[in-house]
């Protein structure tokens, strides 16, 4: 679905990514674990088109992305939603799922979509006229996923959601996170927690420096020495 | 007294449309645009030869300034103030007040230095309400002025594109990764800006003159309408020209006409000097 080909990235400076190749298969939710800086994030945007010095190859069900203006990316299928969550702050909750749906926005559905949001979050429906900005950081992050959501991504790339939150509402998107991808939704997902992530994802990928140290299954990961000393804190 | 009341809030109701137009561009793109009052009067003289070649009513003209002008507005963007949209302030200062200078010159080469005004059939007439006169042709600016902000209001709330707007201003990274193009709604925020401004400007061509100076007049008025209402937003700005509107028409009656703009000024100053998040504040 996603094969990422020898990635390699920079913003002026020196490589952020150099040579980073990955891949999502259908289906799939997959991990990509990494310190502060190893380039995760960075990884994300270029695939969404956000990174202008991306080299490589990118593609998605058969399309190149790289090259691609980033505006056309959601429309193919691939939701991203941002470290930091950046919701719209002077919004509504129900303008900011209503932003999610900007490029499907003919589509006859929308009301269904905003309710299997509100299934799924249903503390975003009981503030849905509130504006955003002034929401717990929880319930920004929820926002964040439902907009993401309301653009029927086959694909959603899932920025550290787990950031900065309170257990138990950690616990809460990781169930929301198990349950997207039972719905037929791929998930990449970048954490620093790398506990939490290898529990909702089937494979994971080490990221050091911009380069892929290590690969997979989300046991195998888990049982790696190098990773229960360096991320899991064992 | 109720009478210069009446005249302000009839004044004020196109200065908020005018300044909206400021504000808006302000507030999505995050730029100061100091050459905005010259598409006042680019859309001024829009409905002047709108009126002349054509015998539209400058209440109808208006609509093609709008039009014409968010053209040129989309334009420029496009060619122009996109350029420096991520450049340091004094980047986007030269740019703008370089606009300025020759859209003025190039208004003066195109239209000559006369002043130039239409005459139409309402022109002196008005509604009599026991002791307070109404002019014509104030009352029908003023209205146009409303519907125009409501229209507007409608579209940023409620359309698609208005929204994305406002997404836009909020946070262009996240609106791009819901898909819509941000260079694209710039230069449709820029567009509606000056449109919106040169729309004020039409409908007022029937009491006010049009040379190709006549910007300058409005220049105070316009930033001090959008630091009072705050930027980026449209009840704001209907707010802040109200009140410009009554305290311009109040202080003729204690001040000398000349001094109109000194009261203006003043305002201006205090606010800035007790309230300088107002021109900060985003939409
Ligand atoms: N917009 C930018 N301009 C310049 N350098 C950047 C930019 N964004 C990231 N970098 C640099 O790229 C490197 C990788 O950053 P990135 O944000 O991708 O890491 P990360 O793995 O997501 O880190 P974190 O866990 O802190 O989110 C860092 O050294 C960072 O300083
Ligand atoms: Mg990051």
């Amino acid at each position: 679905m996603l094969e990422v080909c020898d990635l390699s990235a920079a913003y002026g400076g020196p490589d952020v990514l150099s040579g980073v190749s990955l891949e999502v298969k259908a289906g799939e939710t997959v991990a990509v674990l990494g310190a502060n800086t190893a380039g995760k994030t960075t990884l994300l945007r270029a695939i969404s088109g956000l990174v202008p010095k991306a080299r490589g190859h990118i593609a998605f069900e058969g399309t190149a992305l790289l090259g691609r203006p980033a505006h056309a990316i959601p429309d193919l299928g691939i939701g991203h939603v941002p470290e930091g969550r950046h919701v719209f702050p002077r919004m509504s909750t129900l303008d900011n799922l209503l932003m999610g749906a900007f490029c499907h926005r003919d589509a006859r559905d929308l009301t269904e979509r905003i309710e299997r949001v509100f299934k799924l979050f249903p503390r975003v429906k009981e503030r849905q006229t509130q504006m955003a900005g002034l929401m717990s950081g929880g319930e920004q992050q929820m926002i964040s996923i439902g907009r993401a959501l309301m653009g029927t991504p086959k694909l959603l790339l899932l920025d550290e959601p787990s950031h900065g939150l309170a257990p138990l509402v950690v616990d809460e998107l990781h169930v929301a996170i198990g349950e997207i991808n039972r719905q037929g939704v791929s998930v990449l997902l970048v954490e620093q927690n790398a506990m939490l992530a290898l529990s909702v994802a089937h494979r994971g990928y080490v990221l050091e420096a911009g380069h892929v140290v290590l690969s997979g299954t989300s046991d195998e990961l888990s049982a790696d020495p190098g990773v229960r000393r360096a991320y899991l804190g064992i | 007294m109720f009478q210069a009341l009446v005249d302000g809030i009839l004044l004020g109701g196109v200065y908020g449309v005018i300044a909206t137009g400021l504000s808006l561009v302000f507030g999505v793109l995050g730029v100061v645009n100091f050459a905005h009052a010259e598409f006042l009067m680019l859309g001024m003289y829009v409905a002047w030869f709108a009126w002349r070649w054509l015998g539209l009513d400058p209440m109808l003209g208006s609509v093609l300034s709008f039009i014409v002008v968010f053209a040129v507005g989309y334009l420029v963007q496009r060619t122009l103030i996109e350029r420096v949209l991520k450049a340091p302030p004094a980047a986007q200062v030269f740019l703008t007040v370089g606009l300025l200078i020759v859209i003025e010159n190039a208004a003066l080469m195109a239209f000559g230095s006369e002043f130039r005004s239409v005459s139409v059939p309402y022109q002196v007439e008005g509604y009599r309400l026991g002791d307070i006169f109404i002019g014509a042709p104030y009352l029908y600016a003023f209205i146009a002025a409303i519907i125009l902000a409501a229209v507007l209001w409608l579209y940023l709330e409620r359309s698609w594109t208005g929204r994305a707007i406002r997404a836009v201003a909020q946070d262009p990274m996240a609106s791009t990764l819901v898909g819509v193009d941000t260079r694209r709604t710039y230069a449709l925020a820029f567009g509606l800006g000056v449109a919106l401004t040169a729309f004020g400007g039409a409908v007022i061509l029937p009491y006010i003159t049009v040379s190709p100076t006549v910007g300058g007049q409005f220049v105070v008025l316009m930033f001090t309408v959008v630091v009072l209402g705050g930027l980026g937003s449209v009840a704001g700005a209907l707010a802040g020209g109200i009140v410009v509107g009554v305290v311009q028409s109040m202080s003729t009656l204690v001040f000398p006409i000349q001094l109109q703009n000194l009261c203006l000024f003043v305002i201006f100053i205090a606010v800035l000097a007790l309230r300088p998040q107002g021109l900060i504040k985003g939409a």
